[in-house]
């Protein structure tokens, strides 16, 4: 149990995805000027990273990485090199569903998901979680506390960045540097203050 | 528009990071080092300027429901190729680069391009609208990681350029310009100085200041 909440915290803070490796910089940066809007987005990303990271860990370990197929009677298929085009599959159906089944079910939260789920398909962060845990080689279990991690990580990050956003628009910018300027400056600023976690051993 | 409008409008008018806000994931971890930014650039330009010939070419069988499946599979495809060819001919560049070349799948220059601009162009248009975007790409990356090499380790493209103090020289390395932070300030200030250049492109503030107090007052 120890061990997962390790993975969980330091996806949190330490290895923060959108902090320390700038995944999912395009919506992190587009989508973050009203605090509502950004709120929403990330807990899309939260269900959808939870939902996917272990089933792309599931699809690695019994059909994808080299002698994964024996249970099949094909012991020397190495399928590794498909990789990048099943994950991607995958996302792109998981958040397809999701919009379905919320849509059919819980139309409250579809309503307020439902123009965000679409864009994260394309969300590297989403992608470069399951790239992580593939290349870090996680257990099933690993990956459901490094998805949920990266996910609430990332939803951390975009709110704290649109909260800013919010009262930064009072302030008197130079004009060269209103709007996508200064929000790169800001991000950069959020960015060394979580570099501080970085000493953190769990 | 010509040829001409289609290489070269990308690289400042309309540049794909600058103003489009597209791609910067990979504009900020990447650029540590130039020589793996080079390989970077080469692959994206390549992937964006192919996927956009290839999403334009088959633009008018494409149902648009199942539009971005169809396209996410084409980039995939591509970029497997990229990867694997990477993984053959520059085995320690693609171990720097991780990640990095799978993301290009999500990279939203490729996404972005192919559906603004393939999905309802010619093919030849469409290659060198992508092939255009991606050099934009490459000219703000390369930017970015001149400086940080230079100031990050005195070095460019892996020659020593500033003798170091450790080495005997006179040039104290500024450790900020390793870290992933310093991308960010860069490429704010690269958009400040291009704004300062080309005015359309400043975005209107949201709120005007009004003056303290009233100038007869003063």
């Amino acid at each position: 149990m120890n061990h997962y909440l390790s993975i969980f915290v330091s996806s949190v803070f330490i290895e923060n995805m959108a902090l320390a490796y700038f995944l999912g910089m395009c919506t992190f940066l587009a989508i973050s000027k009203k605090i509502g809007a950004a709120f929403g987005l990330g807990i899309a990303v939260v269900v959808v990273q939870t939902i996917t990271l272990p089933l792309n860990n599931l699809l690695f370990t019994y059909v994808l990485s080299d002698g994964a197929l024996a249970w099949a009677g094909m012991p020397n298929v190495d399928l590794s090199f498909l990789g990048l085009v099943v994950y991607i599959g995958v996302i792109a159906a998981v958040v397809q569903i999701l919009e379905m089944v919320l849509d059919k079910y819980v139309p409250a939260l579809y309503n307020a998901l439902g123009v965000f789920l679409p864009l994260i398909a394309v969300n590297c962060a989403i992608m470069g979680g399951t790239l992580f845990m593939v290349e870090r080689s996680y257990t099933f279990g690993e990956s459901v506390a490094f998805g949920a991690g990266t996910g609430v990580g990332w939803a951390l990050a975009i709110t704290a960045l649109a909260g800013i956003r919010e009262k930064l628009k009072y302030s008197d910018v130079p004009a060269g540097l209103q709007g996508l300027g200064i929000t790169f400056i800001t991000a950069g600023l959020m960015s060394l203050g979580f570099m501080s976690f970085g000493g953190i051993d769990l | 528009m010509k040829a001409r409008d289609l290489l070269f409008v990308p690289l400042i008018r309309n540049n794909p990071i600058t103003l489009q806000i597209l791609g910067i994931c990979s504009a900020l971890a990447v650029t540590v080092n130039i020589k793996v930014t080079l390989v970077m650039c080469v692959a994206v330009t390549l992937v964006t300027g192919f996927s956009n010939l290839f999403v334009s070419m088959v633009r008018k069988q494409i149902p648009s429901s199942i539009r971005i499946i169809v396209q996410m599979t084409i980039i995939a495809s591509l970029v497997i190729v990229v990867d694997q060819v990477l993984k053959a001919y520059a085995y320690d560049t693609s171990r720097q680069l991780s990640v990095f070349v799978g993301l290009i799948i999500t990279n939203c220059i490729v996404m972005g391009r192919a559906e603004a601009f393939a999905m309802n162009n010619k093919p030849f248009p469409s290659f060198l609208d992508g092939i255009g975007n991606g050099l934009g790409y490459s000219l703000i990356l390369i930017a970015v990681a001149f400086f940080r090499e230079l100031l990050g380790s005195g070095t460019l493209l892996d020659y020593p350029v500033l003798p170091l103090l450790a080495e005997g020289g006179w040039f104290e390395p500024n450790g900020m310009f390793i870290l992933p932070p310093s991308a960010f300030f860069l490429i704010g200030f690269f958009i400040w100085g291009i704004r300062t250049w080309k005015k359309e492109q400043v975005e209107e503030p949201d709120f005007k200041i009004a003056p303290n107090s009233k100038p007869q007052e003063a």
